[in-house]
């Protein structure tokens, strides 16, 4: 089995935000970049399959050079080689779909992992464009996962429920919490990361579809109301929602 | 005249909420840029029955496309139809709702017809008559203002943020005829389970949440009886799903559901920068903790200082008894 898991890196998520100067992106100061928490379980799924099916774990990121640290955790965890298409440039989802597509045209992937979304960018379009784009099925937001040859039956997370999708590879996978439990890199995992060295694909980062004008800090809310310290607040509360905030 | 379509998405014979605020949102939205509103409604025979409700949020024209394998979800096939119904109207924009099929199903559109996309936004607007959009990033942790280069642009609006306003008109429908390859069936959902009916929490006005401190999955009782007197649903802290209290589903937060209701309550949770990153932009948020510095007092609108387990229980008994 050949299989790929798409890795993004993302500010660690107890980071708080601030705006740069160019108000447009993040400043990056202080900032600690980690694997994006749901790739974590596309890297555990994709590890998974292999363990079962035999094969070859990739994984491929699309940035500048600090995503080798997140290729690195995920070849720490157990993959077995890796992909950065390198940039300088700024990029949308689109424009990374499209570089991760042409590169995985040309290299018959059976299965291709991603998280369910990017913790930053909030998006969650990536699996289906990449899906749309090389033309093949796409499940998201999979919390259940079951293969056997070439036949996929997969349990998907939707508003209120669940849906259970059949499908055939190749195929790509969204992974959502709940799919699996990622394993924590191991000290011989780690030594051995650092032997397997990424291949390194130029990519010019264009064309994007789309482009951030402004980025800013959600409206400050104003100081609340402590409105008691025991039951008898309770009363007041439903006053206040009633006439008030108007919400009930 | 180019077009704007709005996706209708059903689930068990009616269209969702989520869906109608999308179609109020287009319908204005078509207004200021000029452009002619569609529904698009796509489904077996049995959607014919929805065109009536399709048309009461201010859209009176609804463009199905039918066929018998339309009745249970593919994914690539609904692709297929809202993008041959785009090229047949000439649309430049398409809206969908961001729930799981919205989200995919505009990725996939977008694709087809080379477009822009941007996904969950909470604010569209049309500036000297070209599309502003705002949406949420680093889990609500900022909001950015994205331009949208190409011709066609096809976005998806979240849930809660846009209000359905209902207009009844009388339906004017057409069909559109769409040819299916069989890959377009090569991704089928063979079944749907429902979590025993219950409100998801990323579609529910009002959420009352609890965390580690409930103790107990049973505890959470409490919350229920509570989100029962107010109609809404009931969400968990990480810690609460990561102790077994209630499924992942119901997590709200960073790796949760990220939500805006109308009355977020929040029982015994801390308000960590993960959670409050998944329901900071509620419109109302109250928060009961016994910890006077816990840091959800800092953005909650109405704070009680006390024990969840006094003062949860009053409270649903002072709402049953004003209903009353
Ligand atoms: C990568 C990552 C992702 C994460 N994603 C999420 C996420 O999506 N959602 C999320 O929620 N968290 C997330 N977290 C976890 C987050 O950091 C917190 O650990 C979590 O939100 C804490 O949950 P809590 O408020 O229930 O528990 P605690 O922080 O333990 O808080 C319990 C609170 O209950 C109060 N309390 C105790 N007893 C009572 C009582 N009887 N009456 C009233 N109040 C009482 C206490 O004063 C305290 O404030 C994430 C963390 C990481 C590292
Ligand atoms: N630059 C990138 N390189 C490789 N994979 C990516 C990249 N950006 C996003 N992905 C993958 O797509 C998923 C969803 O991202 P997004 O659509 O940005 O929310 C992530 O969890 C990754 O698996």
């Amino acid at each position: 089995m050949n299989i790929f898991v798409c890795v993004s890196q993302v500010p660690d998520t107890a980071t708080r935000i601030k705006p740069a100067a160019d108000g447009k992106s993040i400043d990056r100061t202080d900032v600690n970049y980690i694997l994006n928490p749901y790739d974590e379980i596309a890297v555990e799924q994709a590890l998974r399959v292999k363990e079962a099916a035999g094969g070859e774990v990739c994984v491929i990121s699309a940035g500048d050079d600090s995503v080798l640290n997140t290729i690195r955790k995920a070849l720490a965890m157990g993959a077995d080689k890796a992909v950065h298409l390198k940039t300088d440039a700024d990029f949308d989802g689109f424009a990374a779909a499209r570089a991760v597509a042409a590169y995985l045209k040309t290299a018959n992937a059976d299965l291709i992992f991603t998280g369910k979304e990017s913790v930053d960018s909030n998006s969650g379009q990536f699996s289906t464009f990449l899906a749309a784009l090389l033309g093949i099925n796409v499940v998201n937001i999979v919390v259940k996962l079951e293969i056997s040859g070439t036949q996929v039956k997969a349990e998907r997370e939707i508003e209120g429920g669940k849906e259970l999708v059949e499908t055939t590879l190749p195929a790509v996978i969204s992974c959502q919490k709940g799919l699996n439990e990622p394993r924590l890199p191991t000290l011989k995992g780690i030594m051995a990361s650092k032997t397997k060295k990424p291949e390194e694909i130029a990519f010019s980062g264009g064309p994007s579809s789309t482009v951030i004008t402004e980025l800013s800090k959600p409206p400050a809310k104003p100081a609340g109301k402590i409105v008691g310290s025991d039951v008898t607040a309770v009363p007041a509360l439903v006053e206040l929602l009633h006439n008030e905030a108007k919400v009930i | 005249m180019s077009s704007l379509l709005i996706f209708a998405e059903h689930r068990n014979g009616k269209i969702k909420k989520s869906s109608f605020e999308a179609i109020s949102a287009g319908a204005s939205l078509a207004g200021s840029l000029g452009l002619t509103p569609h529904v698009v409604l796509t489904g077996d025979a049995s959607v014919s029955a929805l065109t009536a409700e399709a048309a009461g949020y201010g859209v009176s024209s609804v463009l199905t496309v039918t066929d018998s394998r339309l009745g249970t979800y593919a994914n690539r096939a609904f692709a297929t139809a809202v993008t041959a119904v785009a090229k047949a109207k000439s649309a430049s924009v398409i809206l969908f709702s961001a729930t799981a099929m919205g989200k995919e199903l505009g990725a996939y559109t977008a694709v087809h017809l080379e477009a822009s996309f941007a996904s969950d936004c909470t604010s569209v607007s049309a500036v000297g008559g070209s599309l502003k959009v705002i949406r949420p990033v680093y889990t609500g942790k900022a909001l950015s203002s994205v331009d949208l280069l190409q011709p066609v642009k096809v976005l998806t609006l979240r849930p809660n943020a846009f209000p359905a306003i209902p207009a009844p008109a009388a339906a004017e429908t057409e069909e559109i005829p769409v040819s299916f390859t069989e890959a377009d069936f090569g991704c089928r959902v063979t079944d749907v389970v429902s979590s025993s009916g219950k409100l998801d929490v990323a579609e529910a006005e009002i959420v009352v949440s609890g965390g580690r401190s409930l103790g107990s999955a049973e505890n959470f009782k409490l919350l229920e009886d509570l989100a029962d007197v107010l109609g809404g649903a009931v969400g968990a802290s990480r810690a609460a799903v990561d102790s077994g209290y209630r499924p992942h589903e119901d997590q709200v937060g960073q790796t949760g559901k990220v939500i805006s209701p109308k009355l977020y309550i929040a029982c015994g949770i801390s308000g960590a920068i993960q959670h409050l990153a998944g329901m900071s932009s509620s419109k109302v948020i109250v928060a009961i903790n016994k910890d006077k510095e816990a840091p959800i007092f800092q953005i909650a609108d109405y704070g009680i200082v006390a024990d969840l387990f006094e003062i949860v229980p009053a409270l649903t008994a002072e709402l049953k008894k004003q209903s009353n």
